[in-house]
């Protein structure tokens, strides 16, 4: 290897045989270090997003969310099992919206999977979480916020990496109550998941010390961006619609992105706007660089061409936690990986700043969350000062007392 | 034959040097003359503090982003990683300019000087490789494979291992530097930042920032000796975030620095027990010896500024206020 060093000046002789101790390298340290390599494959449910055209041309129409963060997490995987001798692959089922979904999960099941990621609705993951075969397998849910799923309707074999809404809705509240904005004016979309969504914001309201001074159902159509002028239509509609009595800031529950972008700078009153969208709470999001997290959005970047969602990384965050077991257990088996990842040795570096690991009552990761703006990050929650007797990331969602899924 | 060359090579090879030092010493006032460097993250900066008077000299603006620096073994050079630039800078002493770069891989973020400074070794965060750099040819020699995010670097005493850490992988890689190959891999907790060898060669320590402990490996056996854990009353056990390194010549004591705590422990190494938190500024990450290691110097990213350590009182002795994000830190006898 000691060859590029001779001492001939000749550049090109010098040039190729640095290629060809770079290539001789590379053709043998890609080799995995291990004779013999515990084959571990991970299975991804996702269903497939309805045609749906964002409100802005700037937000890209994403195809393979969550697929994406999986992929990042199967490859920083194989990367360390190289050097543990264990191989990570992702096998992925598409399902149609409204389409049954325990087909799909007893043909990755039939090929030997038992850790699955699951990007569906809370309804379908029970009936998957809920299916005889699944008993001996690990689900990750990836997707759905939906508290029940934390509160009701825990699963032994289902572990949520995705944030609840009750987590989203108290991190952002955490924050104005160190604005000190404390008086809102609520909006809600006509779906049941912006409803939920608001029942998110109005407990985390009354935890924090909020108050929602006036409340409205959005009732009018999706806009159309594209109609020449359209925007005469929009300003007209906001400015009436937002003329309330005085509050500090909107908060919007439309998690269906159907009208949210249209109230910034359109409010009959001059206040900032915040909820799914304008000052919004998320786990994971493209403005995100602390903590080492740069060189994680550029690899993302690199391989997929667009920014990672919450989604992605709550898929990478499943795939990752899986591998970490795997790694400090030395084990692809479902029941040696469970009790790891439930227990008090289990943390996990996830570009946030402080360990995250899972809440034992209700599988729940626990995780500071971002608060974001389109393009920067404005703060990260907990925020200073609201305490816990364990750990304050406990202060984001339902805390043990509170949740009916008791260990 | 042996007359012959002790006669011959007298004067050169043992008076000389005597007469050198008896000549430096008398024209070099005062006699513990030394300057600490430290890279400024955000201010794109090296600030100079003088040893003695502890205050700051002088800047130099470099390229964007400058973390990790390292002097080189004749103290004439500093080579720094100017992470968002994507190369190392080369900041003559002497005139203190940067008279050239040196090739790294993209984003190098902390680098090592090999023996008689004839290569430096670079961490790639970017594309999970350690890169090798021959420092007088200016190429890059090859790169070496390792675990996702490499970060520390820690070169051994006699020059022949390099231990890398890898942040997502979470290890320690032990590279044997005769033949450039990964021997062995040591699995540590959360997010490795730092590998330092002791003195002696014995042992390694490495920092895990988000596992919150200090694993000590034994060079011979790779296997890991002490991992050693803290607790300081009134703050949360996640945000103890150990970084920096320092271990005393005579393997003694250590100084680890641990970051959001804004504290930097002291650790009998005899025992691995704690003697004692000093409190420094916000974030402190990094940490210097001065050359008679009567002082550790801190770089403390949050509160700008650099907290000086009286070592043999172990107290807080005073900060000094330098550029925005400090990072890097060297001491030049």
């Amino acid at each position: 290897m000691k060859q590029p060093l001779s001492k001939n000046n000749n550049v090109e002789s010098v040039m190729m045989s640095i290629l060809l101790a770079i290539f001789l390298l590379g053709a043998i340290y890609l080799e995995p270090l291990h004779a013999d390599t515990l084959d571990i494959p991970i299975g991804l449910i996702t269903e497939e997003e309805g045609r749906h055209i964002p409100l802005s041309l700037l937000q890209p129409v994403i195809e393979d969310i969550g697929e994406a963060g999986a992929l990042q997490g199967i490859h920083d995987n194989n990367t360390t099992g190289r050097f543990t001798g264990q191989s990570f692959t992702l096998t992925v089922e598409k399902v149609k919206p409204d389409g049954p979904v325990i087909q799909a999960f007893r043909k990755l099941h039939k090929q030997g999977i038992r850790l699955f990621l699951l990007n569906l609705p809370a309804k379908k993951l029970l009936e998957i979480a809920d299916h005889p075969d699944a008993k001996a397998s690990l689900l990750f849910n990836i997707g759905a916020t939906d508290d029940n799923l934390r509160l009701n309707e825990c699963r032994a074999n289902l572990l949520h990496t995705m944030p609840s809404r009750a987590m989203l809705a108290d991190a952002l509240a955490q924050y104005l109550a160190w604005k000190r904005w404390t008086e809102w004016f609520l909006v809600v979309g006509r779906h049941p998941r912006d409803k939920a969504y608001a029942e998110a914001l109005k407990r985390a309201a009354k935890r924090f010390g909020h108050k929602i001074v006036e409340q409205k159902q959005w009732t009018f159509e999706p806009g159309a961006r594209r109609t020449d002028s359209g925007h005469n239509r929009e300003q007209q509609v906001v400015n009436e619609f937002s003329q309330v009595g005085d509050y500090d800031i909107l908060i919007v529950a439309d998690e269906s992105k159907e009208f949210g972008e249209f109230l910034t700078y359109r409010t009959y009153r001059p206040r900032p706007v915040g909820g799914t969208q304008g000052l919004s709470p998320a786990a994971w999001s493209g403005v995100h660089e602390q903590w080492g997290a740069t060189q994680f959005q550029r690899r993302f970047n690199e391989q997929h061409n667009r920014w990672m969602t919450d989604r992605d990384f709550s898929a990478w965050l499943a795939v990752r936690t899986i591998g970490e077991a795997a790694t400090r257990t030395s084990s692809g088996q479902v029941d040696k990986l469970i009790p790891y990842i439930i227990g008090p040795e289990f943390s996990l570096a996830a570009f946030k700043g402080r360990p995250v690991s899972f809440r034992d009552w209700s599988n729940q990761l626990r995780q500071p969350l971002l608060i974001t703006s389109a393009k920067i990050m404005i703060s990260v929650s907990p925020q200073k000062g609201f305490l816990h007797q364990f750990t304050t990331l406990d202060t984001l969602g339902y805390d043990r007392p509170e949740s009916r899924c008791k260990k | 034959m042996l007359f012959k060359t002790s006669q011959n090579g007298f004067l050169d090879s043992f008076l000389q040097p005597i007469i050198g030092s008896i000549l430096f010493v008398l024209l070099s006032t005062p006699v513990s003359a030394y300057t600490i460097y430290v890279s400024s993250e955000k201010d794109n900066k090296i600030t100079v503090i003088d040893g003695d008077s502890l205050k700051v000299v002088d800047e130099v603006s470099v390229g964007e982003r400058p973390r990790g620096i390292a002097l080189s073994n004749d103290g004439k050079t500093l080579y720094i990683c100017t992470s968002d630039a994507d190369h190392i800078e080369v900041l003559d002493l002497q005139t203190m300019k940067v008279t050239h770069t040196l090739p790294s891989g993209p984003d190098p973020e902390l680098l090592v000087i090999g023996p008689q400074d004839k290569y430096l070794y670079a961490a790639n965060e970017d594309d999970n490789m350690v890169t090798m750099v021959d420092i007088e040819k200016r190429v890059k020699v090859t790169e070496i494979q390792v675990g996702v995010e490499p970060e520390g670097m820690g070169i051994s005493p006699d020059g022949k291992w390099l231990v890398n850490t890898s942040e997502t992988t979470n290890m320690a890689h032990f590279i044997n530097l005769q033949n450039m190959k990964v021997e062995d891999n040591v699995l540590v907790d959360q997010r490795p930042r730092v590998a330092q060898f002791s003195n002696d060669g014995k042992q390694v320590w490495v920092s895990s920032e988000i596992g919150g402990t200090v694993s000590v490996i034994d060079t011979q056996s790779r296997k890991i000796l002490k991992k050693i854990k803290f607790k300081i009353p009134g703050i949360h056990k996640d945000l103890i975030q150990p970084v920096g390194i320092k271990i005393t010549d005579d393997g003694k004591q250590a100084f680890i620095a641990l970051g959001p705590a804004a504290r930097v422990a002291v650790i009998d190494t005899s025992s691995f027990e704690i003697e004692k938190y000093l409190l420094v500024g916000q974030r402190v990450w990094n940490l210097a010896f001065s050359p008679d290691e009567k002082f550790v110097f801190t770089t403390n990213g949050v509160s700008n500024d650099v907290s000086v350590i009286d070592v043999g009182r172990l107290k807080v002795k005073k900060s000094i206020r330098v550029g925005r994000l400090p990072w890097g830190i060297v001491v030049r006898q």
